[in-house]
């Protein structure tokens, strides 16, 4: 007896799912008021997440300064949490497109994540701005649908090189780098334009990604006159800290990540003296810098840094892109060619356009750490102007070489 | 006959027919294809978890190398189509292999049991991580591999979502099934005897290591499966795939499920997947809420979701037994 009622109960669910399931809800109808909608991959959890809660901060610093609205339409904005890792990217960004529909994509981070997405994104035709380094998706395997307002890995590496060999005259350099595509890209850049210049670099070191203690990396550091390091996160911090109780006194050399400002207020003594060259410059003295500090400042209590920097950037292209595309976001490719097509002047990193492959072309900034007033500060001390990613080669020339690797160019004996 | 037929088998077979019916027509009536993804997933996940009870539920070997077995399928995968191999081939390749290093596997870590074994299973489950982060020339290393396009058996290309979802579910259920008859055969009976056993069955004349190597053989059979699915489903391979966290984390859908069971590893995986997938959108701690889960369900049902609810279950209808005394007391089986 009881087993028949709860049969038919259960008939009567079912029927019940199965009414609502035929329930679909409706389709918006897109109308040119409809929402833009704006995603960002980032890294909340893990290793990587610092710089990643930074690229947040930056979206949102630009978003609240705009009133959330870019050229009349209101702006809708989904963060995603990739925890660093490919797999987790490829379901974050099947998140943002197939289910909350975003219109761009900000981010991811870290090369290897937008390695596994590229094609991905190309296929559903959206447009993704990126500081992730990964030099080939806008060299010799060009994603329509990509755009990176940032630098490819080596694009800081080559003006850092030319003042390393031009101006502090060093002749033979060693580098240091993580075992990873944007580790191998950096200094084949950096090798790439030093040799040129003269320079020879002596040997290339490649700690793994997680390395507990740089001790023996330092160890094979000698017959030399700089050293060129490329770490990214946090590991420029134990980098230094191990060279300099090993009582290395060799100038250091580094890029964007190496000698990050939101690196700033955790640097110790050891990074005194180190050189750094970046897209962006936390002295950068014009009108939007300042309002973009003063902001960082008042809403998160930091000092922002290339991560952050380089999203807000990155949203800015989108807003103006959007603009000059009357507004209408349905043609993706329009809106690319359109995002592509700008040229800004009043952005936190100075003048900024883009270059055929999505690219972008703007100012790089040397910068050398030092201490003022009991805080430490990168000072800058020569900008570079409109550098593209192909430095001074020939575009040509320099897309028929291989793809800087590990092992390419190799080091001379 | 009319054993099979009593009310209990009955029942059974009407929530089975209706958990088919669900899967066969979730592409109907869940909304959006990123959900449908969400249920391929899930699916995949399964068939590995599936993979690892064979192990850690019925042969009573806890395996923290899993990881890299599927890494290893996975990788042999994207490898061989890499070097522009056909999907077909790609795919034996990649199943021999599976099977074959899971084969070199068990001969090394069956010379123990416990947690000698988890200790060895451990040990090769990093070693093949490390190979996938330093073997550069093979692996990219970091930078991982590309798979280019999925396979369209009999013209229905896997590209589209709901195609995907349907072979993930085809694979799904003859997995399912392999391990039902798996279980209930002979050969299941004397695995389970190795587990609760092994001095007492290697007295009665059965080969308790090759029943073992057996059984680690189909465990890899079903990891290289859903290694293959998992490949072409994200389309890359990084050695992130092979980290301990992840074999840590397939042994937690198995345990949280219930291991030993045969629903348990579903229910583990989709706990999981719909955590760290879905859940994961909206809680930005989504590893604490993970964590917190299982803590609940150690406090719980320590034996795991599945056969903990059945265990609520027997006590809440018992104490309703108790009041009416006229239910026959027989269907408790032991």
């Amino acid at each position: 007896m009881s087993r028949k009622v709860t049969r038919r109960k259960f008939m009567a669910a079912t029927a019940a799912g199965a009414a609502l399931a035929t329930f679909k809800f409706p389709a918006p109808a897109i109308a040119q008021s409809a929402p833009f909608k704006l995603g960002l991959l980032t890294v909340k959890t893990g290793p990587l997440a610092q710089g990643g809660i930074q690229m947040e901060q930056g979206v949102l610093t630009y978003l609240k300064e705009k009133n959330n609205t870019f050229g009349g339409r209101k702006v809708e904005f989904f963060s995603a949490d990739t925890g660093g890792s490919p797999a987790g990217t490829k379901t974050k960004v099947q998140e943002l497109v197939e289910r909350d529909k975003v219109d761009a994509i900000l981010g991811p981070l870290a090369a290897f994540e937008l390695l596994a997405i590229t094609d991905y994104i190309a296929e559903n035709k959206t447009p993704m701005l990126s500081l992730a380094g990964a030099e080939d998706i806008t060299q010799r395997r060009p994603n329509p649908y990509f755009l990176r307002p940032s630098a490819t890995s080596a694009q800081a590496m080559h003006p850092m090189a030319d003042f390393a060999a031009k101006e502090l005259k060093l002749k033979r350099i060693v580098t240091v780098s993580e075992d990873f595509a944007f580790g191998h890209e950096q200094m084949g850049g950096f090798q790439e334009t030093f040799e040129n210049a003269g320079g020879k670099i002596v040997a290339k070191i490649w700690p793994p990604l997680v390395t507990p203690d740089y001790t023996p990396f330092v160890a094979q550091i000698a017959d030399c006159d700089g050293v060129c390091q490329g770490f990214a996160g946090s590991n420029p911090l134990r980098f230094m800290k191990t060279y300099a109780s090993a009582g290395m006194k060799y100038p250091v050399v580094s890029g964007e990540t190496g000698g990050d400002d939101a690196l700033l207020r955790i640097m110790g003594d050891e990074f005194l003296g180190m050189y750094s060259c970046c897209p962006y410059t936390l002295d950068l003295a014009n009108d939007s810098n300042k309002r973009f500090v003063a902001a960082m400042q008042k809403d998160y209590g930091v000092d922002p840094g290339f991560y952050a920097a380089g999203l807000y950037v990155a949203t800015q292209v989108v807003d103006e892109g959007l603009k000059a595309n009357g507004g209408k976001s349905d043609d993706r490719a329009a809106l690319t060619k359109a995002m592509r097509s700008v040229k800004l002047k009043d952005t936190p990193r100075g003048d900024l356009s883009f270059d055929q492959y999505g690219n972008v072309v703007g100012d790089f900034f040397i910068r050398q750490v030092a201490k003022e007033g009991g805080k430490y500060v990168n000072k800058t001390l020569k900008t570079y102007k409109n550098v593209s990613q192909f430095w001074t080669y020939d575009e040509k020339a320099f897309l028929a070489r291989p793809v800087y690797s590990r092992n390419y160019p190799p080091v001379k004996s | 006959m009319s054993e099979i037929f009593s009310a209990n088998n009955r029942l059974r077979f009407i929530a089975l027919a209706i958990a088919l019916v669900v899967l066969v027509s979730l592409p109907f009536w869940v909304s959006g294809i990123y959900y449908i993804n969400v249920g391929s997933q899930i699916l995949f996940f399964a068939v590995f978890a599936l993979g690892l009870n064979i192990l850690v539920g019925y042969a009573g070997l806890v395996s923290l190398g899993h990881a890299g077995l599927f890494g290893i399928s996975a990788y042999a995968t994207a490898y061989m189509l890499q070097q522009g191999f056909g999907h077909t081939s790609a795919i034996l390749v990649a199943l021999v292999i599976g099977v074959a290093s899971m084969a070199l596997f068990a001969v090394l870590s069956l010379r123990s049991s416990g947690i000698g074994f988890i200790m060895i299973t451990l040990a090769l489950g990093q070693i093949l991580w490390g190979l996938a982060y330093r073997w550069i020339s093979v692996t990219d290393g970091d930078n991982g591999i590309p798979v280019r396009g999925r396979p369209a058996p009999f013209g229905y290309s896997l590209t589209d979502p709901v195609n995907f979802y349907y072979a993930s579910l085809i694979v799904f259920i003859v997995a399912v099934a392999m391990v039902f008859i798996f279980v209930r055969s002979p050969f299941g009976a004397a695995l389970m005897g190795t587990r609760d056993q092994p001095r007492r069955m290697n007295a009665l004349g059965y080969h308790v290591w090759m029943i073992r190597f057996y059984a680690c053989l189909f465990s890899g059979l079903l990891t290289a499966v859903s290694a293959i699915l998992f490949v072409y489903y994200t389309n890359f391979i990084s050695p992130q795939t092979l980290s301990l966290t992840a074999s840590a984390e397939v042994l937690l859908m198995v345990i949280s499920g219930g291991p030993g069971t045969l629903l348990g590893p579903i229910v583990g995986a989709t706990l999981v997947v719909v955590i760290k997938t879905v859940v994961s959108g909206f809680i930005e701690r989504w590893n604490f809420l993970l964590g917190a889960i299982f803590v609940a369900i150690v406090i719980l049902v320590p034996e795991g979701i599945v056969p903990g609810s059945i265990r609520l279950w027997r006590l809440i209808t018992r104490k309703r037994a108790a009041a009416a005394p006229t239910t026959t007391t027989t269907e408790r089986t032991p």
